[in-house]
């Protein structure tokens, strides 16, 4: 199939960036960013800049690759990263949009290559239980309803790749940070500092720079991981109930 | 010169042999601790586990990666599970037994002292992760469950779903998060070690690359921690994240580092074939899987034409046609054979033409026996008398969708086929790698104060490792041996006064990185890194991959040094030294991964038998298994690089005092 991509093109932070057309031959088995790759080698050898894109493990799991496409976050298929949509959802004379993940939390690198050092921090500021190496009881000590730990599985399954982010008009980073909230007040292990951690992630969380979460649920729909607005509505609670306790 | 290896594997009775050790160790006192810096290169499970640890003791530590996010490590993308000797499910389980598994999966080429001191901490790993809010999957009655993997007899393998690597690099991500908030940890992100520095022979710092500005930046240190992973993509198509590389290793390597059996390389029998030319890279479709899929190629070469040309479904082929050769050939075990057993038979029925897609490269993962019995003891549970078929399937397949959900749904995204209502096609693909560069039981290279961590040293899996092995190895070397054994070293370096990036030992290695880089981006030749890379790939995987002989190996040798000239004479990278270029540090990585091919290529001409992931043809039985020579190489061959020559052999004797040598049988 022949493909025209519209590609967005920005050389560095400071300098303003444009979509620049291009035409590339590919077929139905390959991987989005195989099709990307087919692009930059012939960049490569036609003496001209590679696309920048961020990839690593390409099986939808490292949260390091994420463009938009065609205006949503990963593309169009439901609960995918861009590594895991392939070539067959796309069909010959497609004109495709690529863009990078747009939010003040997360300044453009090079074209399609962002900045989402601003997620590591909302970790640092909170999302861990504070346990030192060789401190731990048994295992099976604490027993764990299945269902909480389910539960807690389902919003510890974030790869932190932004798509929140850049879906939400607001540019929140909510879904993201109330999947760790979630993931870790669903556990006795981690119940214990709710209300601190809840108040650190939320302050840090407001310092990068991300807008507020006006319930659109954009994030919910367009999340490869199918993490669920659920979890923002337990850090609401969980939030409301630390700003009671530090009053 | 000869380098002398002193395993210093601790005298004693092998069970008391760390408990002991690790009680009389030298320690750091807390006032010296907070004065003495730490190196850490990596943030997989061992590197992120090491750095929040040593952290958590009070040193100062400096920890790298070229990610974006110490959470991108490759780690995260294990899928099945982690071994640990519980003994939870009553089952027979011990350390013993975990210890004797390894060694035995390991085809009798690892150190007892090594593999025992994994089996015994493998329980604390456990204990750590639940305490850092690790979600494990969970029975009804609120405690942890577990399933079995390939290789061994019992369920000891805890699990979280399908991504237990996430969930683990994501707790020991937590653990450093906390330490870099504390300022215990700086993290440095997007930056690549280019060289190690060694100064009067011990690693004193490393030279970086910030991967944004491209600026080569010196870190100085009292000792420096590899924690880098493995070297799979040396072949270029593999489980491995694109971005997994060799050189961390490979730089300490050109500083003296030896790198021990290179040639043992795990070929992962499951994963999904090569689809075409394009490929970047393979999906690994987990271990796990063999519980409950059973593989099968068809008994007919006509059956196997038709399912090629589409005029036959395989599901509709009759049981009695159907070769489940796993079944058939390994009674005992059967479809959880370990892996180099299973992806031998695999090459073996395709050899034989019975590969089931239209490249022959190809088996079936059958799950259609596993949904008609979990379907018929769920209607057993929900009191539904003599089920019909339709609910029986049904039932089935919520169960195995409970267990292997995203894995049926990734194989489904990438191939557009259904595995509840088809079977998958599989075909082995290069997925670990157990060689790496030799440590003793400190975890200590042979450079002083050069420590190699998780599946960049070379020290627990022998010649082939266990499904669920590579975490558990990851978390063990991270959180409770090297906090420890480090201390062997520092313990001497606390009149160590700050080393300084001023030394002259720096700035050589800096001009030297520099100068490497700069004749890299100026060769403006023709082809591009991913065009060379591909050609080593087939190079590796045509000569030295699932089977070797004498003479394929001595023409990739050839091939290979071939390649590498015209690598450093045809290679075009585009754009500049000092800027964000993605395709420099692709550039980078690929000229090691040619120098490692290299050696991995003598290394396996010199290892004239069979051994788990070493298949030499000249060495195997009647029957085609592994032929292990133990009279001539119960060694470990620890290699010395030298840019004029051929590698230089230097051998570990492997001692066994505890177990007795036999030949692996899993009939």
């Amino acid at each position: 199939m022949k493909l025209t991509l519209k590609i967005w093109r920005q050389k560095n932070n400071s300098t303003p960036g444009k979509f620049e057309s291009y035409q590339v031959q590919a077929n139905e088995h390959m991987s989005f960013l195989e099709m990307l790759d087919v692009l930059n080698q012939d960049l490569i050898e036609s003496g001209k800049d590679p696309v920048a894109f961020e990839h690593d493990c390409r099986e939808g799991i490292c949260g390091a690759c994420g463009v938009v496409i065609d205006g949503q976050p990963h593309g169009l298929l439901k609960g995918t990263t861009t590594c895991q949509l392939h070539m067959r959802f796309f069909k010959d004379g497609d004109t495709v949009t690529i863009e990078p993940f747009r939010a003040q939390g997360f300044p453009v690198i090079k074209d399609l290559v962002v900045d989402r050092s601003s997620f590591d921090r909302i970790i640092q500021a909170g999302g861990f239980i504070s346990v030192n190496t060789g401190q731990a009881q048994d295992g099976n000590a604490i027993p764990v309803e299945k269902e909480d730990s389910d539960a807690s599985m389902d919003a510890a399954a974030c790869i932190g790749c932004g798509a929140c982010v850049a879906a939400c008009p607001n540019a929140s980073a909510m879904l993201f940070t109330s999947a760790k909230v979630s993931h870790l007040a669903l556990l006795p292990q981690g119940e214990v500092e709710n209300e601190k951690r809840v108040a650190n992630m939320v302050k840090q969380m407001d310092l990068e720079g991300f807008g507020n979460c006006s319930n659109t649920y954009a994030c919910e729909a367009e999340c490869p991981k199918e993490i669920s607005v659920e979890n923002i509505a337990r850090l609401n609670r969980l939030y409301f109930k630390s700003s009671l306790a530090s009053e | 010169m000869s380098i002398k290896l002193d395993s210093k594997v601790p005298e004693g009775e092998l069970s008391q042999k760390w408990m002991n050790y690790r009680s009389k160790m030298p320690l750091v006192a807390p006032n010296n601790k907070r004065r003495i810096e730490i190196i850490v290169v990596g943030t997989g499970l061992a590197g992120a586990s090491a750095a929040a640890t040593l952290g958590e003791l009070g040193y100062k530590v400096k920890c790298f990666t070229f990610h974006d996010s110490p959470r991108r490590a490759h780690s995260i993308a294990a899928q099945g599970g982690i071994n640990a000797a519980k003994n939870y499910q009553n089952d027979g389980d011990s350390v013993y037994r975990l210890f004797y598994d390894t060694i035995k999966g390991g085809d009798y080429r690892s150190r007892e002292a090594n593999v025992h001191r994994l089996a015994e901490v493998s329980t604390d790993i456990i204990d750590q992760c639940v305490a850092q809010g690790v979600p494990f999957a969970r029975e009804y009655g609120g405690l942890l469950a577990n399933r079995s993997f390939g290789g061994v007899q019992v369920s000891r393998t805890f699990y979280a779903r399908g991504q237990t690597g996430q969930q683990l690099l994501l707790g020991a991500y937590q653990a450093l998060s906390r330490q870099i908030a504390s300022g215990a940890v700086q993290m440095y992100n997007r930056h690549e070690m280019h060289d190690l520095v060694v100064i009067d022979g011990k690693a004193r710092g490393i030279i970086v690359r910030n991967l944004l500005t491209g600026k080569l930046e010196r870190f100085a240190a009292h000792c420096v921690v590899l924690a880098s992973g493995g070297y799979g993509n040396v072949y270029y198509l593999s489980t491995n994240a694109m971005g997994s590389n060799v050189s961390a290793s490979w730089r300490a390597v050109k500083r003296g580092a030896l790198m021990a059996n290179p040639c043992y390389t795990q070929i992962h029998p499951t994963c999904i074939p090569v689809s075409g030319d394009y490929q970047s890279k393979l999906t690994l479709m987990s271990e796990s899987l063999r519980n409950d899929g059973r593989v099968w190629v068809p008994k007919e070469m006509s059956d196997v034409e038709a399912i090629r040309n589409g005029s036959l479904r395989p599901e509709d082929l009759p049981e009695e046609k159907r070769d489940y050769y796993l079944e058939r050939r390994y009674p005992a075990f059967g479809n959880l054979v370990p892996r180099d057993v299973a992806s031998r038979a695999a090459k073996a029925a395709c050899d034989e033409g019975k590969g089931v897609n239209k490249s022959g490269l190809a088996v079936f993962l059958d799950f259609a026996d596993a949904i008609e019995r979990y379907g018929k003891s769920e209607a057993l549970k929900n009191g539904i008398k003599n089920p019909d078929k339709a609910t029986i399937t049904k039932l089935g397949e919520g169960v195995v969708e409970a267990k292997y959900g995203n894995l049926f749904e990734m194989y489904e995204k990438i191939t557009g086929e259904n595995p509840y209502k088809t079977p998958m096609m599989i075909y082995p693909a290069v997925h670990y790698t157990m060689g790496g560069l030799w440590v003793d039981y400190n975890l200590e290279t042979n450079v002083s104060g050069l420590f190699a961590l998780g599946e960049c040293n070379f020290s627990d899996h022998g010649a082939n490792r266990l499904g669920a092995s590579a975490l558990m190895q990851g978390l063990a070397d991270g959180y409770f041996v090297i906090p420890y054994t480090i201390g062997t070293f520092l313990s001497k370096e606390i009149r160590t006064p700050a080393i300084s990036t001023d030394h002259p030992a720096f700035a050589s290695a800096e001009n030297e990185t520099r100068a490497r880089l700069e004749k890299l981006i100026n060769i403006k030749g023709k082809q591009t890194v991913e065009a060379f890379h591909r050609k080593l790939g087939l190079i590796m995987w045509e000569y030295c991959g699932m089977s070797r002989n004498a003479e394929g190996l001595k023409k990739a040798k050839k091939l290979l040094q071939d390649l590498r000239a015209e690598y450093w004479s045809d290679v075009l990278v585009p754009g500049e030294i000092d800027e964000f270029n993605p395709e420099l540090d692709k550039a980078f990585r690929v000229a090691d991964f040619m120098e490692l091919g290299e050696m991995m290529v003598e290394d396996a001409l010199n290892r004239e038998e069979s051994c788990g992931g070493h298949f030499r043809e000249e060495y195997q039985t009647e029957d085609g298994e592994a032929l292990r020579r133990d009279d001539e190489f119960t060694y470990v061959a620890a290699w010395e690089w030298n840019d004029n020559t051929d590698s230089i052999l230097h051998k570990e004797p492997l001692v066994f005092e505890n177990v007795e040598l036999k030949t692996r049988s899993y009939k």
